[in-house]
């Protein structure tokens, strides 16, 4: 499904080398995670798939079932199945939440060739897939993540994402700030869309996300680099005995 | 005389060499003989006047009104198409019977300037010219001044109670050429209600004012569109006098213009009143808005609200100047100005000069101005959810002006309002 291929990101303004050397690959049908210490490169990672301005790529490639990303405009990506659930989900005043996601699903459905949804329809679906996430209908009314908590805008992340049923989902941080019941929810929303034909990528600090979201492949990321991969019981190493331990293997 | 005050009233000489004094009844004649005497105390305004600063208003003094091509509307249909109101309709400022309504509603009394000119006496003798007189001080309005002694059409509206329609004055420019004079006179009675909606270009150069006077308890809404002609110009005048606990809701809306000023004045005579004042304009290449607006606290308790947002691109010029006066006594005074410009490229300028003056210790007043580009991580993020960057840019610029937007009270309205700005961010993508 996501193909990087060593990967290399500078800063855009700056001398700044940020990833070097990214190799990745995440079948369709499996979860990987990836961990790694604050400021080693994995929200620029999923920023860089996503095409956010500012970063250079130097070297590598990266490809969505075949199809080069770097080459697509951010809301192509999008179109083309990839999702990014932000780390730091942003608010953007004035713009309700329902008009939101209406515009961002029927967009993707129109560069898809497909019909867009009609305001009833987009209503009973997204009503209903609010309530898997206990959003209320008054916050779907509000602008797009304006004062909400911070569990609140992730839970409307995973909304998003069950409303555009992307292929290709990276998920950065998003359990940190949610309470148990709300990890639960979320990633009971994750394991509800696992399917043969669709991926996930999960960055994550914590073991406990993966207890409930069960990865096939987690990852280690520092400075830049993956430096280690490997099953499930990784994660639980990480836990137990940091990176250091890791970042001293593979100097 | 100054040299300053010298060029002043030259331009004023010539300006009236140009116009005829109109004829009239009593009461008007004496109106406009003081308005006359008013103007020629001040001149017209000169590019060094401090109220002038961010505005040339030479074109607007000039003897000639600028020639301004009309626009080709297709088969766009005019804002407020759908609304049951009450027409008025002035096609270059002359008054036009075959396309307007009857005037007769019930719960007001609706009159041309031009019929009830001819009489001696009048009720509008109490407030045409009266507040917009009132208005000239700290500031002179001179345009103000020579519209009253002008003007020889416009709409009186007497409300009694509450009519079940708006009235609706709709402009249309058809000549190039066109230089228009309206001014409108609104008298809300105790406890009355009325909405008036105003739309479209009214002519080459239009100078209008109206003076509404609010009664205790009285509501007044006022929704406006001023057209999307490009090239016409406008100086318009709104001089407000509101009573106790009395309401005065104003939003309009401009979406191109070569030059616009929108001057408004709104004295609170009366306890517990509430002003709110709200503009949304829109603009490129050599769009030049001025929105100038004064609002007097003289009563206890009263809340004030002004709420200005401009989206400039291509040249365009922005220019705000807002104050609150709040006088000694006038206690508990809740004063809010925003003035916000979101400009699209780096080749627009907004300008803006809030002030706020205060002689009573116990208030609360608030005021900001703030000139800002697209958010680069909202674009981002309306992005990656699919959303193509046109699309993504309309909707920021519908969110940056919505603030002003939520003053429209009533929703059909907004959403006609919110209609018009759609269309005009589509076109503007047409190129
Ligand atoms: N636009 C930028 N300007 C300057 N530095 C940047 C920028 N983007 C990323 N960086 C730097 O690149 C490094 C990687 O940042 P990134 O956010 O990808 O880390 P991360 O692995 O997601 O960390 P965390 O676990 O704390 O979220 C950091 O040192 C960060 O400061
Ligand atoms: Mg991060």
């Amino acid at each position: 499904m996501l193909e990087i291929n060593n990967l290399h990101v500078k800063l855009e303004e700056e001398d700044k080398q940020i990833l070097k050397g990214v190799t990745l690959t995440v079948p369709a049908g499996e979860v990987h995670a990836i961990m790694g210490p604050n400021g080693s490169g994995k929200s620029t990672l999923s920023y860089v798939l996503s095409g956010r301005d500012g970063y250079e790529v130097t070297e590598g490639s990266a490809t969505l079932e075949g199809e080069d990303l770097l080459d697509l405009e951010t809301e192509e990506r999008a179109a083309a199945g990839l999702f990014l659930a932000f780390q730091y989900p942003v608010e953007i005043p004035g713009v309700g939440n329902m008009t939101f996601m209406r515009t961002a699903v029927n967009a993707q459905r129109k560069a898809r060739g497909q019909e867009e949804l009609s305001a009833t329809d987009f209503l009973k679906e997204i009503r209903a897939k609010a309530k898997d996430l206990k959003i209320d209908a008054e916050m779907l009314k509000r602008p797009v993540n304006v004062g909400f908590s911070g569990g609140e805008k992730k839970r409307n992340e995973i909304l998003q994402m069950a409303m555009l049923e992307p292929k290709m989902c990276i998920l950065d941080e998003t359990d940190s700030g949610l309470d148990v019941d709300a990890m639960k929810l979320v990633s009971d929303g994750v394991n509800a869309l696992r399917d043969d034909n669709r991926a996930f990528l999960v960055i994550t600090h914590y073991q406990r996300l993966l207890d409930h979201i069960v990865p096939d492949v987690v990852h280690i990321m520092a400075n830049g680099r993956i430096i280690k991969s490997g099953g499930p019981e990784l994660a639980l190493e990480v836990e137990k005995n940091g990176y250091a331990d890791l970042k001293q293997e593979t100097a | 005389m100054s040299a300053l005050k010298q060029r002043k009233m030259d331009a004023l000489d010539a300006r009236l060499a140009g116009l005829t004094a109109p004829e009239g009844g009593v009461w008007i004649t004496e109106a406009r003989a003081a308005a006359r005497k008013r103007l020629e105390a001040m001149g017209l305004p000169g590019p060094r006047d401090e109220y002038w600063r961010f505005t040339r208003p030479d074109t607007l003094n000039a003897v000639e009104a600028p020639v301004a091509a009309v626009l080709d509307h297709g088969d766009e249909t005019p804002v407020f198409g759908e609304v049951d109101r009450l027409k008025i309709v002035f096609v270059d400022g002359v008054f036009v019977a075959e396309e307007s309504d009857d005037l007769t509603l019930e719960g007001v009394e609706v009159e041309r300037l031009a019929v009830a000119a001819s009489a001696d006496i009048h009720w509008a003798k109490d407030i045409y010219g009266e507040i917009e007189a009132l208005g000239q001080t700290p500031v002179d309005r001179p345009h103000a001044a020579l519209n009253t002694a002008f003007a020889t059409d416009g709409v009186l509206i007497r409300v009694n109670g509450k009519p079940s329609k708006p009235i609706s004055i709709i402009y249309r420019h058809e000549s190039e050429t066109s230089d228009a004079y309206l001014h409108h006179v609104v008298k809300l009675e105790e406890g009355a209600e009325l909405t008036l909606l105003e739309n479209g270009p009214a002519a080459a150069r239009f100078n209008k004012v109206v003076e509404v006077d609010i009664a205790d308890r009285a509501r007044f809404h006022h929704v406006r569109a001023q057209g999307r002609d490009h090239e016409r110009r406008a100086v318009t005048g709104l001089f407000v006098r509101q009573g106790a606990e009395s309401l005065f809701k104003s939003f309009t809306l401009t979406a191109n213009g070569r030059l616009t000023r929108n001057e408004a004045y709104i004295e609170m005579q009366g306890d517990n009143a509430s002003a709110h004042i709200a503009g949304a304009a829109l603009g490129h290449g050599d769009f030049h808005h001025d929105d100038t607006v004064f609002i007097k606290h003289d009563a206890e308790n009263c809340e004030s609200r002004q709420v200005f947002k401009k989206v400039l691109q291509k040249g365009a010029t922005g220019a705000f100047q807002g104050k609150i006066l709040v006088e000694r006594g006038a206690q508990k005074t809740d004063g809010y100005q925003k003035s916000q410009s979101l400009l699209l490229d780096d080749d627009a300028v907004f300008l803006a000069k809030p002030e706020l003056e205060i002689y009573a210790d116990d208030v609360a007043c608030s005021h900001g101005s703030t000139s800002g580009a697209i958010d680069e991580d909202m674009m981002f993020y309306l992005r990656a959810r699919g959303i193509d960057k046109e699309t993504a840019m309309d909707l920021l610029v519908l969110a940056f002006v919505a603030e002003a937007m939520l003053e429209i009270e009533d929703e059909g309205y907004a959403e006609e309002i919110t209609g018009r700005l759609e269309a005009w961010l589509h076109r503007r993508r047409q190129g």
